[in-house]
């Protein structure tokens, strides 16, 4: 461990090649984050199946790269927003259309039992060894040698940018991105003006599991995908939005790069099955600072 | 007359919002002391400051001879200064007698009364006290069940259950039933007259409050805007060009 | 009187039965065993989770903790912990009679009191979080316990510690450990209820329905909540070293810290019993137990599905759980009556 954080202060090239790798996967966490700021601002559910939406379409894309049909995982992505659009309006008509006046435990539980039953569901058809869906990409070199970087990483950043301008130009122009902000500040309000706040509800539910279908497709393609990892995806969201704050798409980018380059440089210095703990010492972390400034407020972290 | 209350120059702001300006007020022992002022001029961000519901920007709250703007709620609450809330806060899931015992004087007790049974006498003060407010035939209901009037009776009779010195009570009448409203008043004085509880009310109905107050302050825009007896408040055409200039 | 003899052999019926079930069905007794441990379980998850209204999704931790801790006290004194946990296989270790349970009994004292003691450190940083962000915290809380033990060599890491052996037979094992499961359990029960007698309910229920109007009457509301809590993990660390005895064989990721096992079973006994009720969590512990024993094997791999979609069921339509429901369907056996005798209506107050 040390040995390693020496070598860091050795090898300068080494902490840039940390940050752009760092920075690269963070803005894939961006989009899942967005998605869960998404529904908890708009209809206050908090999804602790985030990270399995983002894990089932990862294993969509790989299905679909693989024989018989062997799509190109980025070709499959509008294929797998519609999928997971459909699947997510599905979820939302049978379960959190129930909780979603409940109170929040209800709708935390309901949905980590979805997470479970996704997760197994995908254990028993995939087998719990990790994937990659293929892209056939070519590794760069930067400095002779000293800095690389994936094409995978520099197109799923590049296409991560582009969903995530194509969603906010959504919020701000269209009929229902208004319907959903205006429920998101104020429900009864929106429901007096006319809005039909089932539909924005149904909607934002169902955008929110297509987005994390697309972030899927580029963990599935940059990194590894495996029936498990939901769980770890869900807490980087958390994580995200609890340190940014919702309905603040700037701050949940930052937050998103910013736990993206610790992630690298933890997963560098203490070693890689360190992954979890720091993700997880992150939330704790974070919970605690939140929770410090509210109480000089005299408030709590509700 | 001794001073209870004693707060001074006390600031409070929201982010750029200014809720209380340089406010001061004097609260007397024994008596019953109106806030009155339109809505948004601070009253009830005034009550929260002194309950120790959120610090305050500069200034003092003295309770007795405790400086108690530091103080937080719990610990203002066990000296003697209660508050009751403006949507009406009871525990929704437990029956009134159990509200009402739950509700007893924290001040002095001890580690092991925490697993201490209720003792008879607590119990019959319960009951007398939700007969006081006319709840006694309800006593086993679930308090959520109650219609909203009941549940701020039922409050009430709580914060008398806590025995305190001072109690800050938040538009008592709002809700209830106008043919109930003189009943409550007369409750009112007597739990100031009977059981010699201050209090410290915010009121919007203006006959309610020259009934009951013996001085009365009138916030606006969140300064003191005047102090003096029901009859001067009434004369007072600041007061009045407030509460004509807000609706 | 009637009523006294009533429960007299209801609670004597159900002593008895948790007496002779091992002896009358031995093949059954590790089942029977983990009935208790799950009644045990569902009973101090449902002190904050019911009583309380702070849903923790960690309760695991004070499980695992106990584990850990009761395992490292037995075999540190008699030997050196480092040495036994890195010779794991290699070196046989045998304990003499008066070693095995001198140190079982020492481990869970010490497993119990520094449960205590975590939870009141655990308390202080987790209290001000509330509602989902408590469940999220503790959540986190317990899979970084897991992730810690498992990278601390001195415990083993993630490789676990095979715990003694038990000096004697595999039929006086089994009983031996029936007995200490039956035992904490039943402790648990009579002590929840008395407690529930107390002062001490009221104010869990206090907080539970309103925290801002607890503190607002003045209620010592961090002085409940850690205690409660403290009650919790002194349990759960008991049922932890004996867990760990019982399996033989303790690591940190399946077995002390399974957040998705043991520590959603938890949430979900009590609210299939019902929260907030003293037998809520004990019936709601038995009908899981046994659907999941009776069910499990014939699901052929789909049973962690079939647990999902009953955590989803249970929550969507049936939060009130069997007490819950039963207290809406029969109001006045829960003493919920209007008393009509008495003439203090609010008409009253009319002058």
């Amino acid at each position: 461990m040390l040995d390693n954080l020496s070598l860091l202060g050795m090898v300068p090239s080494l902490n840039l090649q940390l940050l752009l790798d760092g920075l690269l996967i963070g803005s894939v966490f961006a989009l899942a984050a967005y998605g869960l700021a998404l529904v908890w601002g708009v209809m206050n559910i908090k999804n602790l199946a985030q990270g399995d939406f983002v894990i089932m379409g990862g294993y969509i894309a790989y299905t679909l790269s693989e024989p018989p049909i062997n799509l190109h995982p980025i070709i499959s992505i509008p294929i797998i927003f519609v999928v997971m659009f459909v699947f997510g309006w599905g979820v939302y008509h049978t379960i959190i259309k129930r909780v979603i006046e409940r109170d929040l435990f209800t709708s935390l539980l309901a949905t980590f039992g979805l997470a479970i039953v996704i997760q197994q569901l995908l254990n028993i058809a995939y087998g719990p060894d990790v994937q990659t869906a293929e892209a056939g990409m070519e590794i760069r070199e930067f400095f002779g040698g000293d800095i690389t970087i994936a094409d995978t990483k520099l197109v799923s950043f590049l296409l991560a940018l582009v969903v995530g301008l194509l969603i906010s130009m959504f919020m701000k122009k269209s009929r229902m991105g208004r319907a959903i902000r205006a429920t998101s500040q104020n429900a009864r309000a929106a429901r007096i003006m006319g809005v039909d706040t089932n539909k924005v509800y149904a909607f934002t539910f169902s955008l929110n599991a297509a987005i994390c279908g697309v972030a899927g497709v580029l963990i599935s393609i940059i990194w590894v995908i495996q029936p498990f990892f939901g769980i770890t995806h869900s807490i980087r969201s958390f994580v995200i939005v609890t340190s940014a704050g919702f309905g603040n798409l700037i701050g949940v980018i930052l937050s998103a790069l910013g736990l993206g380059t610790v992630e690298q440089f933890s997963g560098f210095v203490f070693g890689a099955e360190f992954q979890q703990a720091t993700v997880v010492g992150l939330l704790v972390g974070v919970l605690i600072i939140r929770q410090i400034m509210q109480s000089r407020q005299r408030q709590v972290v509700k | 007359m001794k001073k209870i209350i004693q707060v001074r120059d006390v600031n409070k702001s929201f982010g750029g919002v200014i809720a209380n300006r340089n406010i001061s007020i004097d609260v007397e022992e024994g008596k019953i002391t109106g806030l009155i002022g339109p809505n948004g001029s601070g009253k009830t961000t005034l009550f929260n400051s002194i309950v120790g519901y959120h610090p305050i920007d500069s200034g003092t709250i003295h309770f007795e001879n405790h400086e108690i703007s530091k103080l937080r709620v719990q610990k203002i609450a066990r000296l003697g200064v209660l508050r009751t809330f403006q949507q009406t806060r009871i525990y929704s899931k437990m029956n009134c007698v159990k509200n009402m015992l739950i509700s007893s004087a924290h001040h002095n007790t001890k580690w092991t009364d925490m697993f201490s049974y209720y003792p008879k006498e607590l119990t019959e003060r319960a009951e007398k006290l939700l007969e006081f407010v006319g709840l006694y035939g309800k006593r086993f209901l679930i308090s959520g069940d109650l219609s909203f009037g009941q549940q701020k009776l039922l409050e009430f009779a709580m914060a008398l259950m806590n025995e305190p010195k001072v109690l800050l009570l938040d538009e008592p009448t709002a809700g209830i039933n106008p043919t109930l409203i003189n009943g409550l008043i007369d409750r009112l004085k007597r739990a100031n007259n009977e059981f010699g509880i201050t209090l410290f009310v915010i009121e919007h109905n203006m006959r309610v409050v020259m009934n009951l107050a013996e001085s009365i302050y009138c916030l606006a825009h969140g300064e003191m805007l005047s102090k003096g007896t029901p009859e001067a408040i009434k004369q007072d055409q600041k007061v009045i060009d407030a509460y004509l200039g807000a609706h | 009187m009637n009523i006294k003899l009533t429960k007299v052999i209801f609670y004597g019926s159900i002593l008895l039965a948790g007496i002779f079930a091992p002896i009358l069905f031995p093949a059954y007794t590790f089942q029977l065993a983990l009935l208790w441990m799950m009644i045990l379980f569902a009973l101090t998850w449902d002190i904050l989770g019911g009583q309380m209204g702070y849903n923790s999704l960690g309760n695991i931790l004070f499980f695992g903790a106990g584990m850990y801790i009761c395992t490292v006290v037995q075999i540190g004194m008699y030997y050196d912990v480092a040495e036994y946990t890195a010779h794991f296989g290699a070196v046989k270790v045998d304990f003499t009679s008066y070693q095995y349970f001198t140190g079982i009994a020492t481990g869970l004292v010490v497993a119990a009191i520094a449960c205590v003691i975590i939870a009141v450190i655990f308390g202080w940083i987790v209290f001000g979080l509330r509602g989902p962000y408590f469940a999220i915290g503790t959540l986190g809380v317990a899979i970084a316990a897991g992730e810690l033990v498992g990278a601390w060599d001195y415990v083993g890491g993630g490789g676990g510690i095979s715990l003694p052996n038990y000096p004697g037979g595999p039929a006086d094992r089994e009983m031996f450990f029936y007995n200490l499961c039956f035992i904490s359990a039943v402790c648990t029960f009579v002590f929840l209820k008395w407690l529930y007698s107390t002062r001490f309910k009221l104010a869990l229920n206090a907080i539970r329905d309103d925290e801002e109007k607890a503190e607002a009457m003045g209620i010592h509301t961090n002085r409940y909540k850690t205690i409660a809590w403290s009650f919790s993990a002194f349990f759960l660390g008991i049922s932890g070293g004996i867990f760990g005895n019982m399996t033989g064989f303790i690591e940190p990721l399946e077995v002390a810290f399974p957040t998705v096992t043991f520590g959603i079973f938890m949430v979900l006994m009590v609210l299939l019993g019902g929260k907030g009720t003293l037998w809520g969590p004990v019936i709601g512990a038995v009908i899981f137990h046994l659907i999941k024993e009776l069910t499990w094997t014939y699901l052929l791999g789909w049973q962690w599905v079939a647990l999902g979609a009953l955590i989803i069921i249970n929550v969507v339509y049936f939060q009130q759980g069997i007490m819950g429901w039963a207290q809406e369907k029969w109001p006045e056996l829960f003493g919920i009556t209007l008393d009509e005798t008495n003439s203090g209506t609010e008409e009253k107050i009319l002058s």
